[in-house]
């Protein structure tokens, strides 16, 4: 059960890597990983979130009364996700106005919840900080990766930031499907299936 | 009973914490929020219903009290003089909430000169037309800016956007609510744009 500090932050790369082993937060990872730039946007505000909300709630762990933990845990959340909400709009406007109402929702994915829950109310500060990181900078990735299958063939190129890049030639014909909903739902499928696959050995 | 007393004390630190938190970090970040809203949702309305203006309409912006409530308005210079007119208005009455819209008018004419929305949760495809499609737009360019502006099923001038009657009554009646704005304040505008250069 002990686990070192190292393997705190790496379990949420690989092994716990939120969106494809623990299947939490899955309305943002379907909703915004049509481009690059709206999936790594939205996996750095819940990194944000992750973090300094497990540290808030590991700090505090041992003043809130068990009954009202859930109440506290909320309202920590939603404190950073206010702040998200604020400091993308002052300096990232653009990114802002295109994640539109997912930064809110944050405060209602599983990921911050479930780990306030499972782990930063039973762990120390250090601990908890290592893994809200491990597990944001997993799902980063993790949109990341879908978002760059997705984009690259139902569109031919990438958007790193604002503008998009072509990548496949002016010949190529764009598979249009992949950024409507139910591509969303196929590409996230492929991904489970190729994760399990990997993950059997 | 101890217990019940820990619980109130320890949510209401926590509330109260973050929400001086929150006020602090808004009150810091207002003054930017409001120049990226002007920058990328304003901005962008303004300098399209003011086609071929030669100053920044965003930079020679000023307020008036309009009633109880502050509005802002964008002067635009043509050919040296200033004589375009831009105003926010907005109707709540979207197929989805609220629109919003920047309503420019010629004050020497006393006709419109354009309209662009600026915010709108309208259907896509279908309402969401108000602001892609520019033909819709362009059926108010020239309207006369003393009555009220009205879809033809209202007896009105404004095609319809098929399928979004609704849309397209509510920015009717954010354009005729805006030229109403307009008309009240008139003088006090003529004086403010007198000094824009």
């Amino acid at each position: 059960m002990a686990k070192t500090l190292t393997q705190e932050f790496t379990k949420g790369l690989w092994a716990e890597i939120p969106p494809f082993r623990l299947v939490l937060g899955l309305c943002p990872t379907l909703a915004i990983t049509n481009t690059v730039e709206n999936a790594y946007g939205m996996g750095i505000a819940v990194t944000f979130v992750l973090t300094f909300s497990n540290i808030m709630i590991s700090a505090l762990r041992k003043i809130i009364p068990p009954k009202v933990r859930i109440v506290a845990f909320i309202v920590a959340i939603a404190t950073f996700v206010c702040v998200v909400e604020l400091v993308m709009q002052a300096y990232t406007y653009s990114l802002f106005m295109k994640l539109g109402i997912y930064i809110p929702l944050i405060v209602v994915n599983c990921i911050p919840m479930g780990r306030a829950e499972a782990f930063a109310s039973r762990y120390g500060v250090v601990r908890s900080t290592l893994d809200g990181l491990g597990l944001g900078i997993g799902y980063t990735l993790a949109l990341s990766a879908l978002a760059i299958f997705r984009e690259i063939i139902a569109t031919g190129s990438i958007t790193l930031y604002e503008t998009p890049i072509a990548i496949l030639g002016a010949s190529f014909e764009p598979f249009k499907f992949l950024v409507a909903a139910p591509g969303a739902f196929i590409c996230l499928g492929l991904m489970l299936g190729i994760m399990n696959i990997l993950g059997k050995k | 009973m101890l217990e019940l007393i820990k619980m109130i004390v320890v949510l209401t630190v926590i509330s109260l914490a973050s929400g001086g938190l929150l006020a602090a970090l808004r009150d810091g970040t207002q003054e930017r929020i409001d120049n990226q809203v002007l920058e990328f949702v304003k901005g962008p309305a303004v300098r399209q219903v003011f086609e071929g203006v030669s100053n920044d309409p965003i930079a020679s912006r000023f307020q008036l009290k309009d009633g109880d409530q502050q509005r802002s308005f964008f002067v635009g210079v043509f050919d040296g003089e200033p004589k375009g007119l831009a105003l926010e208005a907005s109707s709540g009455k979207g197929y989805k909430g609220e629109i919003g819209l920047i309503v420019a008018v010629d004050v020497k004419s006393d006709k419109i000169m354009g309209i662009g929305v600026t915010t709108h949760n309208e259907t896509p495809g279908l309402g969401a037309k108000a602001k892609s499609d520019p033909k819709f737009a362009e059926k108010f360019k020239g309207l006369s800016t003393s009555g009220p502006v009205k879809v033809t099923k209202d007896g009105g001038s404004i095609n319809a956007i098929s399928g979004a009657t609704i849309t397209s009554r509510a920015v009717c009646d954010a354009v005729t609510d805006a030229l109403g704005t307009y008309q009240k304040l008139k003088p006090q505008i003529l004086e403010k744009m007198k000094a824009v250069k």
